[in-house]
């Protein structure tokens, strides 16, 4: 009898904490940055605040590191196995909507109130996902160099024109104390290539593709424009002033610092150690305007809802959890990225007024163009990196770039129009 | 032959099973999807449906012709010359792109040309990337194979010795075999950096006549240092092949020869060499198949760069197929290798067929 009653008491005791654990939906999450302690610290920070804080979701979070974490998407996608919440690159975000990866985030408006404009990733029209960071590029200089070369300090309002550029390296080339004059990181193969120089081709007036329709890169990828932002391109390599694409990589990393390089077009992500490494006035220059105004790069990774997820509301709820100032300054704190908001950027080290980064905070705002919102822009990227490095190589500029439009119009061919 | 494999035997079929089961899950019934898969429009990621698309991707992948241009001339009918007095002539690009009067050419690109008399012949292909790791792929394996079979040899008849100490030979030998290809990979691209190893070491062998050149960052050297590299690596494998080849002959065969007074080399020719035919048989076909592989060296090293000099067959059907989501392109090249491969195996074992 006894040990009956202790047994209903150990059901009902059993059965009692499960109805507890049940009460929250546990919504999984993959996150891109697997083997970085820093990042998942203050990631699952966020997340245990958010799972205490209220009791209807509980979010687990499984981390990839970053070379894999997209092909393990399309890999679960494919067998059916995605997460609820998903973590996307900015560009890429366009094409698993596309393709029913991602479904719409059912966040409210004034969750979103004065986030800047990049960090927030709209598809059809509908917002998709949303940043808590927002990344930029600069060009990196000390401004002993500046001085010693006598060359005028670029600022957003008065960028250096693509003539002054090219003097400037000239000079950098001239001085002889640099073993090249400009390091535009050749080493970073992949994405880098379309996020750090389609916006000199924006600034000479061209782009990956045609941003009226979607549709061809006819015109855009080899239009005259295209074709003076290709022979540029081509010169920065004919005439020595840059490394090409056999670049070490510890050379893209410390050869700025090292002094190698006079100029470096490197991202925020940089500065810190650029600082720690002892280039105490160092300076970041505003892209160079080529005639179509000064452009950079935009859109880092973001947070959105999975397609097969049956509870968007609460991935709303997380994302909207995690846009909190505290979270938004502590992640920029931890990983040197750009906070989304003036508020939390005025909580951070490095981005408040006065701090050691905030130019780039100025940049973003100023400058920072998204690339092509279209789910073809994964293939367009590939064929837009291809067609740069042998252009670097020493390819014939117009059929080089003719084979890139080609390419690019055939794949949106085949995907009949990627749905624009 | 056939009672034979049916007629009680079933414990050899229950044994077979399993590896029967394996390779026709993972390699008879994939390749059959490639197959398939290549007919159609498969993407990775898309929401449009398949479409069937009968033999497009073989076209667009395969379309290759020779276009004559003819030099300028200018009203007077004269060629016009440029500065070295060599004809001009028009752009390849005003024939394929937007050109109604070569509906035959559209699209195309130039691959290489030559001149016959004052006309340019330019062979111009839909892909000319893929014809590039065709051939590229092909200028390997004419390389790799002989080349590192024949090390290979070289070496298993080196440590083919009863020595002191012979396995530490044997183990420094084998040793880049087990090592992944991606670390060997890598570290070779210290090594042929500009500053890098080999630089330095031609420096100070030539007493600084050799200044450094960026081998993989040329054109010209580049594949040639992956080729290099890949037989450094592989050599090992297939010296274990030739070694238990070697040590399948009877060593009374030795003795007889030595009584009749063979030399060296005649034992070699008239002994060892006789010995090892099935083994140069199978080291053969198995270095051409994994040279026609030839894939995470250039992954890793070169990207298929500088100008393409280094791309693969494989390399092209990874990237195409996973890179740039075109799954049925990707499948069309590996059908396309399979039926290369297959041919030239099928070739090599008639032409060392026991006549």
């Amino acid at each position: 009898m006894k040990l009956k009653t202790t047994l209903v008491a150990a059901l009902l005791g059993t059965t009692g904490f499960a109805g507890t654990a049940t009460a929250q939906t546990e919504l999984t999450m993959w996150y891109h940055g697997g083997g970085n302690e820093v990042e998942s610290n203050i990631l699952n920070s966020i997340v245990s605040d958010f799972n205490a804080s209220q009791g209807d979701w509980m979010v687990s979070v499984e981390s990839f590191p970053q070379g894999s974490y997209n092909d393990s998407v399309v890999a679960a996608a494919l067998a059916g196995n995605l997460p609820c919440i998903l973590d996307v690159d900015g560009p890429v975000m366009p094409n698993w909507a596309w393709a029913g990866y991602m479904q719409p985030l059912p966040i409210s408006d004034a969750a979103l109130d004065g986030h800047l404009d990049s960090t927030i990733g709209r598809w059809n029209g509908e917002v998709y996902s949303v940043g808590l960071w927002e990344a930029a590029v600069a060009l990196y200089a000390r401004q002993s160099t500046l001085d010693a070369l006598g060359l005028r300090t670029p600022t957003l309002d008065a960028p250096w024109t693509g003539d002054e550029f090219m003097a400037a390296l000239a000079a950098a080339k001239a001085s002889g104390e640099y073993e090249f004059a400009l390091d535009p990181g050749m080493a970073w193969t992949g994405e880098w290539y379309p996020y750090a120089f389609s916006p000199f081709l924006q600034s000479f007036g061209g782009d990956i593709v045609d941003r009226s329709t979607y549709q061809t890169a006819e015109g855009a990828l080899n239009g005259d424009a295209a074709l003076a932002f290709g022979d540029w391109w081509q010169s920065l390599f004919t005439e020595g002033y840059a490394p090409g694409t056999s670049q070490d990589p510890a050379d893209r990393d410390t050869g700025f610092i090292d002094g190698k390089y006079a100029f470096s077009w490197n991202g925020n992500w940089a500065g810190v150690a650029t600082l720690d490494g002892g280039v105490d006035d160092v300076v970041f220059l505003p892209a160079p305007d080529f005639g179509n105004g000064s452009v950079i790069g935009a859109g880092s990774w973001q947070f959105g809802a999975s397609g097969t997820c049956p509870h968007p509301d609460g991935v709303a709820a997380f994302v909207e959890h995690a846009l909190q100032d505290q979270y938004l300054a502590a992640f920029s704190d931890g990983i040197g990225l750009i906070p989304s908001t003036t508020e939390a950027a005025a909580m951070t080290k490095n981005y408040a007024a006065g701090g050691a980064l905030q130019p780039f905070f100025g940049l973003s705002e100023a400058q920072a163009l998204v690339r092509p919102v279209s789910p073809g822009y994964v293939v367009a990227a590939k064929v837009f990196e291809k067609a740069l490095a042998d252009i670097a190589n020493g390819a014939d500029v117009a059929d080089t770039l003719d084979a890139a439009v080609d390419e690019i119009n055939a794949d949106i061919e085949r995907n009949g129009g990627y749905g624009h | 032959m056939a009672s034979k494999l049916t007629t009680s035997n079933r414990a050899g079929w229950g044994f077979a099973l399993p590896g029967f089961g394996l390779l026709a899950l993972f390699i008879v019934v994939p390749f059959f999807f490639a197959f398939f898969l290549s007919l159609t429009n498969q993407r990775l990621i898309s929401p449009n449906p398949t479409e069937f698309v009968g033999l497009d991707n073989y076209r667009d992948l395969l379309s290759i012709s020779v276009l004559s241009i003819p030099p300028e001339r200018d009203d007077a009918g004269q060629i016009i010359r440029d500065d070295d007095g060599e004809p001009t002539y028009a752009r390849v690009r005003t024939f394929t792109r937007n050109n109604p009067d070569f509906p035959q050419y559209a699209g195309m690109r130039e691959w290489f040309r030559w001149h016959s008399g004052d006309t340019a012949k330019v062979v111009v292909a839909t892909d000319v990337v893929f014809w590039k790791s065709l051939r590229n792929t092909l200028m390997f394996v004419l390389v790799v194979a002989p080349v590192q079979g024949a090390l290979a040899l070289g070496l298993a008849l080196l440590i083919n010795q009863r020595l002191r100490g012979i396995n530490v030979f044997r183990t420094i030998y084998f040793m880049p075999v087990v090592v992944s290809i991606v670390v060997v990979s890598l570290l070779w691209r210290f090594l042929y950096a500009d500053d890098g190893l080999l630089n330095n070491i031609l420096h100070a062998l030539s007493f600084g006549l050799f200044e450094g050149r960026d081998w993989l960052g040329d054109e010209n050297t580049a594949l040639g240092a992956i080729k290099a590299m890949s037989i450094w690596q592989a050599v090992g494998f297939h010296m274990v092949i030739w070694l238990s080849g070697l040590q399948t002959i009877s060593p009374t065969l030795y003795e007889v020869a030595s009584i009749e007074g063979a030399s060296k080399w005649q034992a070699f020719r008239y002994v060892t060499w006789p010995g090892l035919r099935n083994t140069a048989v199978l080291v053969l076909i198995v270095i051409t198949m994994q040279a026609f592989a030839l894939f995470a060296q250039i992954d890793v090293m070169t990207n298929g760069g500088p100008l393409d000099s280094t791309t693969t067959v494989v390399f092209q059907a990874v990237e195409r197929g996973y890179g740039k989501q075109d799954i049925s392109g990707g499948s069309t090249i590996s059908v396309i290798l399979f039926l290369i491969v297959l041919s030239i195996s099928l070739i090599q074992r008639y032409l060392t067929r026991e006549k």
